[in-house]
């Protein structure tokens, strides 16, 4: 079966730019379910966003707890998220909440879609401008610039900046 | 989505979703269902009330058969039947 652009499988082409632990969800569900349903996928994973394949940062992906009037502890005044532990408390909840919704954790999810086949894309100036290095990178991950990017998202069908 | 209600599909493989939310019920039927060959049937048992759009989604999108739909208390089955891919 081939589609309206001449290739065989569908394609959606992802940009993880957050590194937060609800930053990484969204580019990791869409990316396993488009595995699942019989699409290639790739995420770009780029400045902060690089943290979600950083051996040392992907289990401690955090939430914010200020400037985060949706989060986890809404019903305190948000300038108390300034306070020392905030983060901490705020991404405890979240993860209890992922938990008991039987939700992987960042570390499963990112082991789900390599079985699956989605392609990891390292944004070299991102690693360069923070001084990462290979590495420091999960296993599997191509480090590439903008027009690696690009060349995959040019025949994608979705492309979504997350 | 077909209008079958009358009694259950045979099916080949049975897979129970219960408490599981998007993108788990999709993710662990099409394992599943790579693992029928063409023409078994899945009978699949969710939950996540969003799995009604995303089953028939997931039938569609790798060309299997959703055969039907039924729901019970709060559960939601499904049967699919493999299609010929590989």
């Amino acid at each position: 079966m081939t589609d309206q652009n001449g290739h065989d499988r569908r394609r959606i082409a992802l940009i993880a730019s957050k590194g937060t632990l609800d930053g990484a969800y969204p580019p990791l569900i869409l990316a396993t379910t488009a595995a699942s349903l019989g699409w290639e996928a790739g995420i770009f994973f780029t400045f902060f966003g690089l943290d979600i394949i950083k051996e040392d940062r992907f289990e401690k992906l955090k939430v914010a707890s200020l400037g985060n009037p949706a989060g986890p502890v809404h019903f305190m005044p948000n300038l108390l998220g300034a306070l020392p532990g905030a983060t901490a408390g705020a991404t405890a909840i979240m993860k209890k909440w992922m938990s008991d919704a039987n939700i992987p954790t960042v570390p499963e999810f990112i082991d789900i879609a390599q079985e699956l086949g989605v392609r990891f894309f390292a944004c070299s100036t991102t690693m360069g401008v923070m001084g990462v290095e290979e590495k420091d990178l999960i296993k599997g991950a191509d480090i590439a610039g903008a027009a690696a990017f690009l060349d995959f998202a040019g025949d994608a069908d979705v492309q979504l900046f997350i | 989505m077909t209008n079958h209600t009358t009694t259950d599909p045979r099916f080949d493989y049975d897979l129970d979703c219960s408490g599981l939310l998007c993108p788990l019920p999709v993710y662990k039927a099409s394992l599943a269902l790579r693992e029928l060959a063409p023409g078994e049937v899945l009978q699949l048992v969710t939950t996540d009330p969003g799995a009604i759009e995303d089953i028939p989604a997931l039938a569609r999108q790798v060309g299997d058969t959703l055969l039907g739909f039924e729901r019970r208390e709060n559960d939601q089955i499904f049967w699919i039947e493999k299609g010929n891919r590989s």
